[in-house]
């Protein structure tokens, strides 16, 4: 599971996690006791459209601002590590 | 020298207006009230004295020109730090995004701006607003200011604490199961979460995006209605903020409660409440009748479930959104001991590890077995139906009763450190709060009395959708009708 999120855990947060991660699931098992049958799953709590606008330029941010924050850049990129390589 | 006290917003606003005061002046004081008290109290996580000061003086200008500034004109707001501000530091609360300064304005702040706010700085959280105490902040403990023993709630503890102890006019927060009602209720002011849609979260740091609303924290109901009424309205760039009118929240407040029906569900009334606590709300349902409304027993039969339902959604939520965190375009980038760069896979999984703290990462492996396959039936598609279950409990109860009276929170503010070993217990904080983010109603605090150790106790008002009006009508009398906003916490400086 903590591969999946892409996280590194340590063996001491693997055995606390386990433990916290089962009692919550314990608490959360009660929902099995309603029956749901028939009943649509609400994913919003209001009808959610997906509205068109109209197709007409904006102005964006320009790439020095785009690319403030980066850890590692090179010109007008995000500097990362190889992809290729490893895996 | 401290801030008078209390500092309204409508009441300041209106004496930078007729030129009784000085923008400038007033900013200064809460940048005075900030630096003698918040080394105790832990609110900010950025203050910015030079930006507010400069606004302010602008708003001076401006007045002094004899134009019309704005209707929070000169008024000193904190914004809770998962709300992105351009120029100004935004972290969550979390490591991974130090030193992230967003090139833009989320549309709150847009609006906060254009009606002449005075941005004084960026408040405390826990990371992610994932928590009820604010103790999961990755960089300062925040302290409520009744008891600076005790935890000031959360997630947005720090807005409440910042408006609780008269460091601004009033503040935002946001709320995704609770995160402003409940730190509202343990720091004794008042704080609201809008309906689903009412306000945008283009620029809210997403925790879970079909649960999450920003909202205001002020001392008094009605500086709560005038600061909803700046931020609320329909926004092109969040798709799920809803085109309805805004009206002027604040002009409409009822001091009576004539023919206004509360309902109380038998179902928040039950074993965990404590005794204090259930008192004072029990009292306050007293006061509401003695106004002229009349109190009805409702049923909210799945009320048992909506915490279960509420975790599960939550987390799939938000293991999908804290995705994004990768080390690649901003914030914290781990690089290996010596300091060469690791390898892409390596890169990501030691970002996470090192960047997200402890509740962060239960919650993302949570939502992420919540949502992997072959669990996905069992917990996240089961909890969106009983989601559609608990909405429709609403939808029955508000056919019988304009709204829903509780308590805010079971309990009043606890010890710092009670009950950071068990997140269980902590998420049982949020019971009487989560269901109306699961339905995509409105709530809000109000304080309602005092604990025999002085702690503030909340009363909770919830509406259906798009009733703001009607609850901040209900608050608003149930405040003037009352005394306690007149108490005030103590202060560091005269204690």
């Amino acid at each position: 599971m903590a591969s999946l999120a892409r996280l590194e855990l340590s063996a001491d947060e693997v055995d606390r996690y386990r433990e916290q991660l089962s009692q919550i699931l314990d608490y959360v098992a009660d929902l099995d006791a309603i029956d749901t049958s028939g009943v649509e799953p609400l994913s919003h709590a209001v009808p959610i459209s997906a509205p068109m606008r109209d197709d007409s330029t904006r102005p964006s941010l320009p790439p020095d601002e785009a690319l403030a924050n980066a850890p590692a850049r090179d010109e007008t990129a995000f500097r990362v590590p190889p992809i290729l390589a490893g895996e | 020298m401290t801030a008078r006290y209390p500092m309204g917003l409508i009441e300041t606003r209106d004496a930078i207006a007729c030129g009784d005061r000085r923008a400038r002046d007033v900013c200064d004081e809460a940048l005075r009230a900030i630096e003698t008290r918040d080394v105790e109290l832990g609110a900010f996580l950025h203050v910015d004295a030079e930006g507010a000061g400069r606004d302010a003086e602008r708003i001076d200008a401006v007045l002094a020109r004899g134009e019309r500034p704005g209707d929070l004109a000169g008024v000193p707001i904190a914004v809770k730090d998962v709300i992105v501000t351009r120029g100004l530091p935004t972290t969550c609360g979390s490591r991974i995004l130090d030193g992230f300064i967003p090139p833009y304005d989320a549309t709150v702040i847009a609006r906060l701006r254009a009606a002449g706010a005075v941005l004084i700085g960026k408040t405390n959280c826990d990371e992610f607003a994932m928590g009820s105490s604010n103790e999961n902040s990755a960089y300062r403990v925040a302290r409520n200011p009744w008891d600076t023993t005790r935890v000031p709630g959360g997630s947005s503890g720090g807005s409440a604490v910042a408006v609780a102890a008269n460091m601004c006019a009033a503040s935002l927060g946001s709320d995704t199961g609770g995160s402003i009602r409940q730190p509202a209720s343990l720091a004794g002011v008042v704080g609201l979460k809008p309906t689903y849609g009412r306000v945008s979260r283009y620029g809210l740091v997403a925790f879970a995006s079909s649960l999450d609303q920003v909202g205001p924290f002020a001392r008094a109901v009605r500086d709560v209605a005038e600061l909803l009424t700046v931020i609320a309205g329909h926004d092109p760039l969040d798709s799920t903020s809803v085109d309805a009118p805004v009206p002027h929240y604040s002009h409409n407040l009822r001091t009576t409660l004539k023919g206004v029906r509360v309902g109380v569900p038998r179902e928040y009334f039950v074993e965990g409440i404590d005794a204090e606590v259930e008192r004072a709300v029990r009292g306050a349902l007293g006061r509401l009748k003695d106004l002229g409304a009349t109190i009805h027993d409702v049923s909210l039969p799945h009320t048992p479930y909506a915490l279960g339902c509420y975790y599960l959604i939550a987390t799939a939520e938000a293991s999908s959104n804290l995705a994004r965190y990768d080390g690649i375009r901003f914030g914290f980038r781990a690089a290996r001991a010596d300091g060469g760069a690791l390898a892409l896979r390596e890169q990501y999984t030691a970002t996470r590890e090192r960047g997200f703290g402890d509740e962060v990462k239960r919650r993302i492996m949570l939502g992420t077995f919540a949502l992997s396959s072959g669990y996905y039936d069992a917990y996240y598609l089961k909890a969106q139906k009983v989601r559609a279950l608990i909405q429709r409990d609403f939808d029955a109860a508000f056919r019988e009763v304009d709204v829903i009276a509780t308590p805010t929170s079971p309990t009043a503010a606890w010890k710092l450190g009670a009950k950071v070993a068990d997140p269980l217990q902590m998420y049982l904080a949020d019971i009487y709060t989560v269901s109306c983010n699961l339905a995509g109603n409105c709530g809000v605090s109000v304080p309602c009395g005092f604990t025999s150790e002085n702690l503030p106790i909340g009363l909770q008002i919830l509406g259906p959708a798009f009733a703001e009006e009607r609850i901040l009508s209900v608050a608003h009398a149930y405040e003037q009708s009352e005394a306690w906003r007149t108490r005030v916490p103590p202060h560091p400086e005269t204690a």
